[in-house]
């Protein structure tokens, strides 16, 4: 009876942070064409709905009644396979994200927390763990599709992934040395108490560089402009996904769009606070509504977040692609050092002034 | 009920770990340990190691099943048959290696001991803190060695690649 209880309460909590996620990748597809748009100096879409707002319906709809092409000489299984193994890590990851406040609210007997799946104590190893399986879709998508473009952006992507989950896994350390834990709830925790006090600024010594090779290697990460080099349009069609259509092209696209929304989440978690506000306690708990204090959380969390997510966009309207040797020589030779030094300084400063 | 995940795990890695060698397609075959290494940290979360389980996901599934796939991809070999005729050289080392876990089977259940008392995973620090602790303190010259081996193995490779330069200058 417990079991099945809790198994209830589990399977809501899941429901509704894909469909949160699910939602933020609607809005994702609009807002970046608008962005995109009013950098340019266009509108953006225009013509579905007022303004363009319902464009992100309309695709939906438009890639659910494509048809579905297998190409001739692909390989059948892994074409099937891949587009679910690009998207079931990318949405996996956010079991262990804490989008609020870590309270426990009693249910039917039961501790639960809210707004975390899962406080696992590995929270950011696993999260790592996962993201590095999602390179596995895109490389075996590339190659199952048979073809040379395909294969050329697949083969691309595995090395840039390796190349750059090497130094977000190194940017992390540094808040993991100042936090003492591994734990998202328990790092966002260690950040309360106003801006000062978020690990991008925290004595004794500041996360800044991490932040920097954090934020750039999840952009390489994601495959994103300027390191979209895996689904190189001028070059290579489409990369990975050239020969794919209809529904298994939106598992991409959506596995690409979900994974921007999880990097962000680990980037304002680790390094901007997380759900804190970037004041003492909240403006709501001091008028006396401490049982609605966790709404402002919630929302410092969503902008933190939105701020990223425009980040992803402005970088797309105003870098160029990187050359592939450029993309090599940054990662393992500029990014990677910076990344070393940082944890080497953070160990003695965290040594000689524990917090 | 650990029974059941700890037989579920290991049937699949035995399985597994069969198709990796017995698939002809190498792609395949690289699926197959994938889903091996999955089951291994399986095993792992199911002794309170999470973090054991973590890091090998990230070591072994994200990063080197990776470059394996990576080199198989571009060997684009649909079936291989040159390592197909290995039996007797695979034959002569499984039965000693079968012969090997018998007679450690057997020797165990002679100086059988009660079982460890099952540790409390929610009690004293950590499981990432304790692996740190003994890596720092009781492990701290094998660990050490173990990391000057990784080193010379990467100025090797470094090496290795460098010479085709090397040899073009000149």
């Amino acid at each position: 009876m417990e079991i099945g209880l809790r198994l209830a309460v589990s399977l809501a909590q899941i429901a509704a942070v894909m469909g949160v996620v699910m939602l933020t990748v609607m809005v994702l597809t609009l807002a970046e064409r608008k962005v995109l748009g009013w950098m340019q100096d266009r509108m953006g879409p225009m013509e579905v709905g007022p303004y363009g707002v319902l464009q992100p319906i309309a695709d939906g709809l438009k890639l659910f009644f494509k048809e579905d092409i297998i190409p001739a000489g692909a390989n059948k299984f892994l074409f099937t396979l891949a587009p679910i193994l690009a998207l079931v890590p990318a949405l996996i990851g956010f079991a262990v994200i804490p989008f609020g406040p870590s309270l426990t609210i009693e249910v039917f007997g039961m501790q639960i927390k809210p707004f975390v799946i899962s406080d696992i104590n590995i929270g950011i190893l696993y999260i790592l763990a996962f993201a590095s399986i999602g390179a596995y879709g895109i490389i075996l998508g590339g190659w199952s599709s048979n073809s040379k473009y395909s294969l050329l952006g697949g083969l691309r992507s595995a090395a840039q992934v390796i190349s750059y989950e090497l130094n977000v896994g190194l940017a992390i350390v540094g808040v993991i040395l100042l936090s003492g834990s591994l734990s998202l709830v328990k790092i966002t925790e260690a950040q309360a108490g106003g801006f000062w006090n978020w690990f991008i600024l925290a004595m004794p010594f500041p996360q800044i560089f991490a932040f920097v090779v954090y934020v750039i290697s999840a952009v390489a990460e994601t495959n994103r402009v300027p390191f979209d080099l895996p689904e190189a349009e001028s070059e290579l069609v489409a990369g990975f996904f050239t020969e794919y259509s209809g529904m298994r092209f939106a598992f991409f696209f959506i596995a690409e769009y979900a994974n921007m929304i999880l990097v962000s989440c680990v980037a304002a978690a680790l390094f901007l606070g997380g759900w804190n506000a970037p004041y003492p306690g909240t403006i709501l708990g001091y008028i006396g509504l401490d049982s609605l204090a966790w709404m402002e959380n919630v929302v410092w969390f969503a902008v933190k977040v939105y701020f990223f997510l425009f980040l992803f966009f402005w970088l797309r309207a105003t870098l160029p692609r990187l050359r592939y040797d450029q993309l090599m020589r940054f990662g393992w030779k500029v990014m990677l050092p910076i990344a070393l030094g940082n944890i080497v300084l953070t160990a003695i400063a965290a040594y000689f002034f524990p917090r | 009920m650990d029974h059941i995940f700890f037989f579920y795990f290991a049937a699949v890695i035995a399985m597994t770990s069969l198709l990796v060698v017995a698939l002809r397609n190498p792609v395949y075959s690289a699926l197959a340990l994938l889903i091996m290494f999955f089951h291994v940290a399986g095993l792992y979360v199911t002794l309170h190691a999470e973090f054991l389980a973590a890091v090998q996901i990230v070591v072994y599934a994200g990063a080197i099943l990776v470059l394996y796939l990576f080199v198989v991809m571009l060997l684009s070999v649909t079936s291989e048959e040159r390592y197909h005729n290995q039996l007797p050289v695979a034959g002569l080392l499984g039965v000693v290696l079968c012969t090997e876990i018998i007679l450690l089977f057997f020797q165990s259940q002679a100086t059988a001991s009660a079982p460890a008392a099952s540790v409390d995973p929610v009690a004293g620090p950590g499981n990432t803190e304790l692996i740190g602790e003994a890596l720092y303190s009781t492990y701290l010259f094998p660990f050490e060695v173990a990391s000057l081996i990784l080193l010379v193995a990467m100025i090797g490779a470094i090496i290795l690649a460098k010479k085709d330069i090397h040899e073009r200058i000149q």
